[in-house]
């Protein structure tokens, strides 16, 4: 079945199984690695990207049901070769070790970010609580994005 | 993993998936996806083919009437979370709709989803069973009918929906200034969990007297359950320690939980009296 989505701003068109997994036609079909793999049930969060602005797990949507809509992914939340300032953050202040789950919580973030610029700590674990990270112990990753305004504006980005 | 190769069909209004639906009865009802993907995910089975509901807007948003507040099958939980009437009529729904899984599920899964998918723990219906919530199926031949929550369930994972039917709406009637409203979920934190025991509750006062209860329950029964026995013992008096020890005694003869790898029969019991005089004590003052 063809199926056309706007991908990271682009007009796509795949033609795959119309349930096959979003985040398995991200990664094989379109070369698009960013999103993870870690559960495959909804409960890690590793595969989440944005379907018309709103957190998913890509490991739960089959392509189908996002046709016509604007899928975005980890690869796509810089703009003009400048990071999201939540991945800026993520650096800055030590969010990510191994690395496997930060491009799930920088796209969980970007969401919370979208509509709330200036989280408090509660906000920021409710917003997450859908993403799993076996090394940081989650006090880096919510600092990272309880700061992610305050650097951004100290870096005048 | 397998791919399901099954075809898809992508109704645009309700009338399309409606004759869909009567076309192909054998098709899988597809909406937010978030039980039928784990699901599929976890048996080795290929279903004959699904309907694809998610883009059928007919079937989502939320409507407040003067009496009943309406809420499309396909709504998410993050569309019930943030929306002003549900908020205001409707607080325990959008209590029970924020420990639904975490953001991306609430942003995916829907209230017809929940329902359908007849899983005795899931947090919506023991809420919709104590607001005396209708569920409206449609069908192409015979049009919308109206089955109140409580006569859905006719077994564990199995209702009253017919072949051809889907589930259209959710009308809930809007609680009145004298009811008070219960939602309490025991699980093992608080997102993401699948419950252990999960009450909803609404008791309508006429001055002191109980005039209507509701309890609501998941997680204690092969279905979302009322507890009628127990409603018993509290309607028709004002709230007092007899009252509420001859309630949460009662649930013994409503509720029949089971050992599963989640939690114990006896545990499931015992949460479920506690939480139960917990609340009315907590009213009583
Ligand atoms: C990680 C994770 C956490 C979860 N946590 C919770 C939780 O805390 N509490 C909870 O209650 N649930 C939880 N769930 C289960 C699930 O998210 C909910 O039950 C959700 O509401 C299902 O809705 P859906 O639209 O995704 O359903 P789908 O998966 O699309 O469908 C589920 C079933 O309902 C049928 N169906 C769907 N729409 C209709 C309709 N309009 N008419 C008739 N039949 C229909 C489908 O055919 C299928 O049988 C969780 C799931 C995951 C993956
Ligand atoms: S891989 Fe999708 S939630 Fe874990
Ligand atoms: S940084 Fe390793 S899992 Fe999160």
């Amino acid at each position: 079945m063809k199926i056309g989505f706007r991908l990271n701003g682009a007009e796509t068109t795949v033609d795959v199984t119309p349930m096959a997994r979003l985040l398995d036609v991200l990664r094989e079909d379109l070369r698009l690695t960013g999103s993870k793999e870690g559960c495959g049930e909804g409960e890690c969060g590793a595969c989440t990207v944005l379907i018309d602005g709103k957190a998913v797990n890509s490991c739960l949507v089959p392509v189908v049901q996002v046709r016509g809509a604007s899928v975005k992914t980890v690869e796509g939340l810089a703009e003009d070769g400048r990071l999201h300032p939540v991945q800026q953050a993520f650096i800055d202040h030590g969010g990510a070790q191994c690395g496997i789950c930060t491009p799930g919580f920088v796209v969980a973030a970007a969401e919370l970010l979208e509509r709330d610029p200036n989280p408090d700590a509660v906000t920021i674990r409710e917003a997450l609580a859908g993403n799993l990270c076996r090394c940081t112990g989650y006090q880096k990753i919510v600092d990272s994005v309880a700061r992610t305004l305050a650097s951004a504006e100290e870096a005048g980005r | 993993m397998m791919t399901s190769q099954a075809p898809v069909h992508t109704p645009a209004s309700i009338a399309e998936a409606l004759s869909l639906r009567a076309a192909h009865p054998e098709a899988w009802l597809l909406a937010g996806g978030t039980d039928i993907m784990v699901y599929l995910e976890a048996h080795a089975i290929d279903p004959p083919g699904f309907i694809d509901l998610w883009q059928v807007a007919d079937l989502r948003g939320i409507d407040a009437g003067a009496d009943h507040i309406r809420i499309g099958a396909c709504t998410d939980y993050t569309a019930i979370i943030d929306d002003a009437d549900c908020q205001k009529h409707l607080p325990t729904l959008v209590e029970a709709a924020r420990t639904v899984g975490a953001r991306q599920i609430q942003n995916r899964g829907t209230i017809g989803g929940n329902i359908a998918n007849a899983s005795p723990a899931g947090d919506t219906m023991p809420v919709l069973l104590a607001l005396d919530a209708i569920v409206e199926l449609q069908s192409e031949k015979r049009g919308l009918r109206s089955v109140p929550l409580a006569d859905f369930y006719t077994g564990y994972k199995r209702t009253v929906m017919a072949a051809d039917e889907l589930i259209a709406f959710v009308r809930i009637p809007k609680p009145s200034a004298a009811d008070r409203l219960h939602f309490r979920k025991v699980g093992t934190r608080m997102a993401q969990s699948i419950s252990k025991v999960v009450l909803g509750g609404r008791l309508r006062f006429d001055g002191d007297t109980v005039s209507e209860a509701r309890l609501g329950w998941g997680s204690v029964a092969a279905t979302p359950v009322r507890s009628t026995i127990a409603e018993q013992m509290l309607v028709g008096k004002p709230l007092s320690a007899q009252s509420i020890s001859d309630a949460v005694a009662a649930l013994a003869g409503d509720i029949t939980p089971i050992d599963d790898v989640r939690s114990t029969a006896d545990y499931r019991k015992s949460v479920a009296r506690r939480i139960l005089r917990s609340w009315l004590e907590t009213l009583a003052g």
